[in-house]
């Protein structure tokens, strides 16, 4: 038998609740570690050691140190998987780039600001070359195994390129837009079945755009079809998507 | 990534003449310098270093608790956002805690905006605390915690020496997921918990089943038990004498409300929790420190067992018993055994509230209507690692002009440096792994959260009415 890739697990800041979710996967986890050889994972177990097959990223950028460690560990991984939406998309953390240093370090560090080093966060792409993404916030566990699968297998994971509307129809949901509430399921990215949807909530953007979504038409619908003003339109936009190119 | 490599500004000014406030160690003859560099403490969430460093002569020079983790700024993210969506961006602080987190933000939010919701919704609401206390401490006992008492470097070697113990464990926390996802819709980050009210309730028939599925776990649970109080020599036998901070209520193990009740000092009601935390800044750690009566407080389950241990359910209290968890503890590696018991007690409070729940009636019930105001309040839940604090300022849309967070492990790091301090003295003739292991047991035992205890607060206030200021760790 070949031997088992190695695999591991880094983390920057976030919630590490993408992790847990891995975590949560209970036995099904045991069975995907019969597969692979643990490289690190550091809130599992003690010890480890590079170069690794497959490194799992977790986590925003938000310091300049950051940098450095990732990039290192990018160095030491044949492929390297942005692992929920702080690492892929930046995530909720790039809410305080709207802000400017000058505000969010007085606001939370006072006049010891100066002690504590940070810039404006940013995912993982905007700093080294990523070669798959797991999306959402937190994962999808299904998705999670699925992908990991065809990492193993040497496949280039398959992405829905549709937004969630698609399905969250699926799922059997009236539309939020019909209850007068926002919901960003029209431009972002599925594979998360729909879940805050079903689940009573709205779609918060979190697994990023979808490709070639259609923001004229977005704005259209939550402005002016549904009446919502521009601030409340603003403050749904930059919960996730914080860190795109797109007028937000 | 080289493990010895130092990554934290405020962090590397060492070495700090912590040891000087260290009591005087026991002039044991040792044979060398000993030098212990925990570089990202495993098996705890986030990031935290231990340094110890003993001369030849059996003195401490350094003892240190380091947080480096990178702060995230969630009180300034929260500035302007309105109350629809802030307990959904508050839940981003921890994976872990997010549903005790989303409760301690909506408890603000209704504080602040004079909302009131069902007693059905309460009653949902303290199931979901319960599910989620079950997720994270059987998490951390047979994940984090069991493979120092079994000698191994994690979980994974154990699915071959243990597996039927471990089996055991991994089907309860099977079931803690469950019980969230049935209860609040995700076990992470959920999506029904809604100011006013719950935006999708369980059915009738899920709530039948989970009832039977926590029935059906206690004998695993007795299992889980039987097999700590089998190993529970391998926990230290260290005591300090510390005080316990958690919520109280009258004729209840107090979880989901209540007042702030301390092992030293009188209840307080929660909106003026910052007397008692207290918050100051130290260069070694991005996470802010509390303190109350003595120079630290500990929060946590020793915490909640050590005010409410008469409130347990029946067999939690048989298992606290058969434990030998007598109150008052002063031991915090016993913090694992509380969270054992703890377990005990939300599987049999969970049932009791189900029932209870199903005796009522399930009502469909829409949430509460709100119309935004201005207005101050203040939550605070009992979340798996100790009371947690949200408290909001609204404008009158509905926006937050202030918010300030107190994490349970922010408030136990000086208490975890004190108990640092006091033990490492005492471990001079020990070999270097010996020392290592102590240490980071007892970090581990406090179950550290360090990701969301660096999401520090607005401090300008307080630190003009704390003379004593910040203490300063450098050389």
């Amino acid at each position: 038998m070949a031997k088992k890739p190695k695999i591991a697990f880094f983390d920057f800041a976030g919630c590490e609740g993408d992790q847990l979710q891995i975590a949560n996967l209970e036995e099904t986890l045991l069975d995907v570690l019969g597969h692979v050889e643990i490289g690190e994972f550091r809130e599992v177990r003690t010890g480890g050691k590079g170069p690794y097959d497959i490194a799992f990223v977790e986590g925003s950028i938000t310091m300049p140190k950051d940098e450095e460690r990732l990039k290192a560990i990018r160095a030491e991984s044949k492929t390297l998987v942005a692992l929920g939406a702080c690492a892929t998309i930046g995530g909720i953390n790039c809410m305080k780039n709207f802000l400017g240093p000058g505000v969010y370090r007085p606001e939370v560090y006072g006049d010891r600001a100066r002690w504590y080093e940070t810039y404006d966060a940013r995912p993982l792409r905007a700093v080294v070359p990523v070669d798959a993404e797991i999306h959402g916030c937190p994962i999808d566990r299904d998705e999670f195994l699925r992908v990991t699968k065809e990492l193993l297998l040497g496949k280039k994971p398959w992405l829905p390129d549709y937004p969630v509307c698609v399905e969250c129809k699926m799922a059997g949901n009236v539309c939020r837009y019909e209850f007068g509430e926002l919901c960003l399921g029209i431009i972002t990215r599925a594979g998360c079945k729909a879940t805050c949807v079903t689940e009573g909530a709205r779609c918060w953007g979190c697994r990023g755009l979808a490709p070639h979504a259609n923001m004229d038409a977005a704005r259209y619908v939550m402005e002016d079809r549904a009446g919502r003003s521009r601030l409340e339109v603003q403050d749904l936009m930059r919960m996730y998507l914080g860190y795109t190119s797109t007028t937000l | 990534m080289s493990a010895k490599k130092q990554s934290t500004a405020p962090a590397q000014k060492a070495p700090a003449p912590k040891a000087a406030n260290a009591p005087a160690a026991p002039a044991a003859p040792v044979a060398k310098a000993k030098n212990v560099n925990v570089h990202h403490l495993t098996r705890v969430e986030g990031h935290g270093n231990i340094v110890v460093a003993i001369d030849k002569d059996g003195t401490v020079q350094t003892c240190r608790w380091e947080v480096p983790e990178a702060p995230r700024f969630f009180e300034a993210m929260l500035l302007g956002r309105s109350y629809t969506e802030v307990h959904q961006i508050t839940s981003r602080i921890c994976g872990i805690c997010s549903i005790g987190h989303q409760l301690a933000s909506l408890q603000a939010t209704e504080d602040a905006l004079g909302i009131r919701p069902s007693e059905q919704t309460v009653i949902l609401r303290k199931l979901s605390l319960h599910g989620e206390n079950l997720q994270s401490h059987l998490l951390h006992l047979g994940y984090l915690v069991l493979p120092d008492l079994l000698g191994v470097d994690s979980v994974i070697p154990l699915a071959k020496t243990h597996k039927k113990e471990l089996t055991g464990l991994i089907a309860l926390r099977r079931l803690s997921n469950e019980f969230c996802q049935t209860v609040c819709g995700r076990t992470t980050h959920p999506q029904r918990l809604i100011p006013g009210g719950m935006a999708k309730t369980p059915t009738v028939a899920e709530l039948r089943e989970l009832r039977q599925k926590l029935a059906d776990s206690v004998d695993g649970l007795k299992g889980a038990a039987a097999l700590f109080g089998a190993v529970k020599d391998k926990l230290p036998a260290f005591q300090r004498k510390t005080e316990y901070v958690g919520l109280v209520a009258h004729g209840e193990y107090a979880l989901y409300w209540g007042q702030i009740g301390s092992t030293m000092d009188r209840r307080k009601p929660a909106r003026f929790y910052r007397d008692i935390t207290r918050e100051y800044m130290v260069p070694q750690s991005t996470a802010k420190w509390s303190r109350n009566m003595m120079e630290s407080y500990m929060v946590g389950a020793l915490a909640r067992f050590n005010l409410n241990h008469e409130h347990l359910s029946p067999l939690a209290a048989q298992v606290a018993r058969d434990l030998g968890l007598v109150a008052p503890c002063h031991n915090p590696y016993y913090n694992n055994l509380a969270q054992l018991v703890e377990c005990v007690h939300s599987t049999e409070d969970s049932i009791a509230l189900i029932d209870a729940l199903l005796t009522r009636g399930l009502r469909r019930e829409f949430p509460a209507k709100i119309t935004p105001r201005a207005g101050q309040g203040t939550g605070a839940v009992e979340v798996p690692r100790g009371i947690l604090f949200h408290n909001y300022e609204y404008d009158d849309e509905g926006r937050i002009v202030q918010a300030d967070c107190v994490i349970p492990t922010n408030q136990n790091h000086g208490n975890i440096q004190h108990d640092l301090d006091e033990m490492v003295p005492g471990l001079a003739a020990l070999s270097e792994a010996e020392i290592e292991l102590r240490t980071s047991m007892l970090v581990r035992a406090y179950d550290p959260c360090i990701s969301c205890s660096t999401h520090c607060i607005d401090a300008r206030g307080l630190e003009d009415d704390n003379p004593r200021g910040v203490i300063f760790v450098r050389a």
